[in-house]
């Protein structure tokens, strides 16, 4: 377990850098981790960020990959539904980084 | 999917107290991954788990009953639930969650994911299976 300072708050993390309460997430939280990993925030990865959170506010998970692309397809297009385009946006795995930058907990079946 | 493996995952606890619900529904959304044919059956107190409007506040852990609405999008549409086990509780198929699913073959029609069915249709059910994990 770690902590996370971004702008004078301190978040409690998890030993994979996972927020251990995902209500202390905000967008400055999301950007110190999005950096962290390498990666700079743009509308795209915002648009996915912020579709994970409305999935587990409604379904209280984080989805696998397969779900989110189908997902991500319905609702912003078949141009963003498939994983070249959230590989590309998210190298590290759509699921498992995003979640990360989302705050969310490491989607359930992800090792 | 021709060598797919008939899966049913069993359910006959109540959702918490102990960790068998919970440890169930996490497998079955893993094991959504691998493309087996999976279906689910609730019977005894298992039926409880998927009755609507939960509210785990005063029991201080976390009501993870909306995640069976995800179950769908996961292509787990074969939701079985035991009608005596309704009946000796003083439910029906009203008190429980509507899960639905789209069909791919058939235009992404929503359907009802939930069917009851008896005791000894569940029996057929088991039978037809290749493994049955019971929770």
């Amino acid at each position: 377990m770690g902590e996370l300072n971004v702008g004078g708050k301190t978040v409690a993390v998890d030993e994979e850098g996972y927020l251990e309460n995902r209500d202390e997430w905000d967008m400055d939280i999301a950007k110190a981790i999005a950096e962290a990993e390498g990666l700079e925030m743009t509308d795209n990865h915002w648009e996915v960020v912020n579709f994970l959170r409305e999935y587990y506010d409604e379904y209280q998970i984080a989805p696998a990959v397969r779900v989110l692309t189908k997902a991500i397809g319905k609702k912003l297009g078949k141009d963003k539904g498939n994983s070249k385009y959230l590989y590309e946006l998210f190298p590290y795995g759509p699921a498992k980084q995003a979640c990360k930058i989302a705050g969310l907990p490491k989607p359930t079946g992800c090792v | 999917m021709s060598d797919a493996k008939r899966f049913l995952y069993v359910n006959r606890k109540a959702p918490y107290g102990t960790i068998y619900a919970l440890e169930s529904l996490e497998v079955v959304l893993i094991g959504a991954a691998f493309e087996q044919d999976v279906s689910l059956a609730f019977l005894d107190d298992g039926v409880f788990e998927l009755v609507k409007d939960q509210n785990t506040e005063e029991l201080g852990v976390k009501n993870f009953s909306p995640t069976y609405k995800a179950l769908g999008d996961y292509d787990v549409n074969k939701i079985y639930v035991e009608k005596e086990s309704l009946e000796a509780r003083g439910l029906t198929i009203d008190d429980l969650q509507h899960l639905t699913y789209e069909d791919e073959d058939d235009d992404w029609a929503e359907k009802d994911s939930i069917r009851v069915v008896t005791a000894a249709e569940l029996a057929e059910i088991m039978e037809a299976q290749d493994i049955v994990l019971s929770f």
